[in-house]
């Protein structure tokens, strides 16, 4: 019952192709199958030091991967244009002109104290007139700023509504706004991105007032959700060095591979695995077309899961399909064997199913979580620093899906199927389950 | 019952022979990496009339940069008039042989110049793929020990397993370098994924050629290892036959359907999963019987012949 309730499940997910019955979600596809769209962005150096350029854009295009693909599965490309250009490519979906702008903006938080006076002012708006708010340590000016932020600023539901952003200082920002805030207790503290202050949902700048000594982490309230969220992810996502311009040329583009690719794919795939079930129907019979069976649910569980998760499947990804899908008949193959073997001894169905099934464990086992441990290797290696690289991870991702989904349908499935069989009339003829013992058993 | 066993050395022999010729094809052709790594030009091209994706592919094929040399997408929402080319880097010269070639073939076109483009470089990708390799190998061996903890040196049968995949690591590296130098063929994403899942594919079928032998040696002890290796092989016959044909249909098909674009991975894979197939009987388990019965000096100290050495146990 719950085989076929988990089949159905799945089904409802994967069909209609475009949008699923449930969740409505279709598989979403890489540069090379499904095409995208391309953003061209151009460095401004102004204010980065003559001859660290090279490095300002390198670090830069790091930040915008971050941005982007934040958990590495989407199959983005960055890539370097020139000696001042970024070309960004996005698989399938179109962005906005916010998000475009947005890509490219360096996220840097100031903060501010009041003037007094007649003092130089860098910031001016309705609250009044700002500078920046800075401390001295080790004999060194230094201006508070988010550069202190460590990377985890998050996002905080607040009980009277709305959400505040959560942030933590390193070390030295610690220093700075111990003494910072401890100067500025009863009077306000200006937030400024830009040239500009930031603005609350009230549409009012911020510049609360401070209660107390801010020394290890602090929240910013006030501000919309789109603002949070944005902070939040531009604050983490590492800071670009080099602030970054759209030069307009952007396009959406074909798929690399061409457009007719996956229709072909798609066509292939069914073609190939329509001829190997005939294949293991005439070889196995009855049991060869319950394995065929169980493929077909395979298919559709494993999708299903790659829908649900909203993996991007690319090339390479149908590379580790196409293995797993190997592996998958390998195991019903293996059941089938030991199967016959037991069949031949003169055992009953029944009896020759369990013990086939125990018999054809151990080797099933050991060769996919074998190769389950290298596609999990393989995704740590392509996400770690070592050998950052998505298409290793993408290869990784639909290998240890499919293994573990191929693995499910040959133990649990393929064999509720064949209990099916059991103390009816079909069981008493082996042929049906073991072929050519005559043949094969000199 | 087929001796198949037996006949280990000549199956040392081919494997040796193909492997030699696959390193002299990786020394004198070395592996080409296409356009898809490293620096490469790109630009847009807008032609004054529509033309299809497929003739300005052909066009630049008669220009010299052929698949592997040359990607062309179109940009959508433009009836068919520009495509960004990607194309290696080229000088002046080459550029505007290209203008004018082009120009003739297909009509006036505008473009927007050609720029530099710079990626991960071939060189980072390699190093990439071995240390990935590495790193996956010794996991497996690591496991395969552990899996097999209960037989006599565990670690022997890790190491058979791995030596099999390096086997067809080596040998599927050395037929592409050889199609490299003959045909000009190069080392893209497709060629990667392929290997990739070469490497998987080697592994799974050793191992279930390995359970049968765990399992026999349990059954049958060790004092005839060979008779049990055999043995082993025999009954593992029909389905190592059974899912490499099953696996060679859907590959076929694939070929059949999808043909030139994917001349990297179907090649790639239609000889890995021979060479996996073969390498699990002709390295993973003759490599067992040898190291068993400490056969290495026979092999490597006198080097005979080894139809002489076969005969001589």
């Amino acid at each position: 019952m719950a085989v076929l309730l988990i089949f159905v499940l799945s089904a409802l997910i994967v069909f209609p192709a475009e949008k699923g019955v449930l969740f409505g979600k279709g598989v979403r596809l890489g540069l090379d199958l499904q095409g995208g769209t391309r953003i061209v962005y151009k460095a401004d150096f102004t204010s980065v030091e003559p001859g660290k350029e090279g490095k300002a854009i390198d670090g830069a295009m790091s930040v915008l991967e971050n941005r982007i693909n934040p958990l590495g599965v989407s199959e983005t490309s960055v890539q370097k244009l020139g000696a001042n250009e970024i070309l960004v490519e996005i698989p399938g979906r179109t962005l906005t002109d916010n998000e475009k702008e947005s890509l490219g903006n360096v996220a840097l938080l100031e903060f501010g104290e009041e003037v007094t006076g007649n003092e130089t002012f860098k910031w001016e708006n309705s609250e009044g007139r700002w500078k920046p708010a800075t401390a001295v340590i080790d004999g060194v000016v230094k201006e508070l700023t988010s550069r202190y932020f460590t990377e985890d600023a998050s996002i905080r539901p607040v009980d009277t509504g709305g959400v505040e952003l959560l942030f933590r200082w390193d070390a030295e920002g610690s220093k700075l706004s111990e003494i910072i805030t401890g100067r500025l207790i009863g009077k306000r503290l200006g937030i400024f991105e830009g040239n500009g202050a930031l603005i609350g949902e009230n549409r009012r700048p911020i510049a609360p007032t401070v209660q107390s000594t801010i020394i290890n982490s602090g929240v910013i309230t006030g501000l919309s959700i789109a603002d949070v969220t944005r902070l939040s992810k531009q604050l983490n996502a590492g800071r670009l060095p080099v602030p970054l311009e759209r030069t307009g040329d952007e396009k959406s583009v074909e798929p690399w591979l061409g457009v007719d690719f996956v229709t072909k794919s798609v066509k292939a795939g069914i073609l190939g695995v329509g001829v190997l079930m005939l294949f293991i129907i005439i070889y196995y019979r009855l049991s060869g077309l319950m394995a065929s069976l169980a493929l077909v649910y395979y298919g559709v569980l494993t999708l299903a899961i790659f829908k649900l998760f909203g993996f991007t499947l690319t090339l390479a990804g149908i590379g580790g399909f196409v293995l797993s899908i190997g592996m998958a008949i390998d195991a019903n193959v293996l059941i089938f064997e030991r199967l016959k073997e037991e069949m031949w001894d003169g055992k009953t169905l029944g009896a020759a199913l369990e013990a086939g099934f125990r018999r054809a464990f151990s080797a099933i086992w050991d060769s996919n979580i074998t190769t389950m441990l290298a596609g999990f290797i393989l995704f740590w290696l392509g996400s770690s620093s070592i050998i950052a690289s998505d298409m290793a991870k993408g290869f990784a991702l639909t290998l240890i899906v499919g293994v573990a989904v191929s693995m499910f349908t040959a133990i649990v499935v393929t064999r509720t199927f064949l209990r099916l069989f059991v103390g009816t009339a079909l069981a008493r003829h082996t042929s049906l389950f073991a072929p050519y013992q005559r043949k094969k058993n000199v | 019952m087929f001796d198949i066993i037996g006949k280990r050395f000549w199956y040392f022999l081919i494997s040796g022979v193909i492997i030699l010729a696959g390193i002299i094809s990786m020394f004198v052709f070395g592996l080409q990496p296409g356009i898809e790594f490293g620096s490469g030009s790109e630009t847009t091209i807008s032609f004054e009339n529509k033309v299809d994706k497929q003739q300005v592919v052909q066009a630049l094929a008669d220009l010299g940069y052929g698949i592997g040399d040359a990607i062309v997408r179109g940009v959508v929402g433009t009836t068919g008039t520009d495509f960004i080319i990607r194309l290696p880097e080229l000088n002046d010269t080459a550029k505007a042989a290209l203008q004018a070639g082009l120009t003739d073939k297909l009509g006036k076109f505008q473009s927007g110049g050609f720029q530099a483009v710079t990626k991960e470089s071939a060189a980072e990708t390699t190093r990439n793929a071995t240390i990935a390799v590495i790193v996956s190998s010794i996991g497996m061996l690591l496991y395969i020990s552990w899996a097999f903890r209960r037989m006599p040196n565990p670690f022997r049968w890790g190491t058979c397993a791995i030596v099999s995949m390096v086997h067809d690591i080596l040998v599927v590296l050395g037929m592409f370098a050889l199609f490299g130098g003959l045909f000009g063929w190069q080392v893209d994403l497709m060629f990667i994924a392929a290997v990739l899942t070469v490497i998987g594919y080697s592994v799974n079928d050793t191992i279930v050629i390995f359970d049968r032998i765990r399992e026999n040696v349990k059954n049958y002890g060790t004092s005839d290892f060979e008779g049990v290796v055999n043995r082993s092989l025999v009954e593992t016959m029909s389905r190592t036959l059974i899912t490499g044909l099953g696996t060679l249909f859907v590959l076929i098909a694939l070929i059949m359907i999808i043909g030139a674009p994917i001349q990297n991975l179907a090649s790639v894979l239609l000889v890995g999963i021979l060479t996996g197939t073969y390498s699990s009987i002709g390295t993973a388990a003759s490599l067992l019987v040898v190291w068993k019965n400490g056969e290495w000096g026979r092999f490597i100290g006198r080097k005979p012949l080894p139809a002489i050495a076969a005969r001589a146990q």
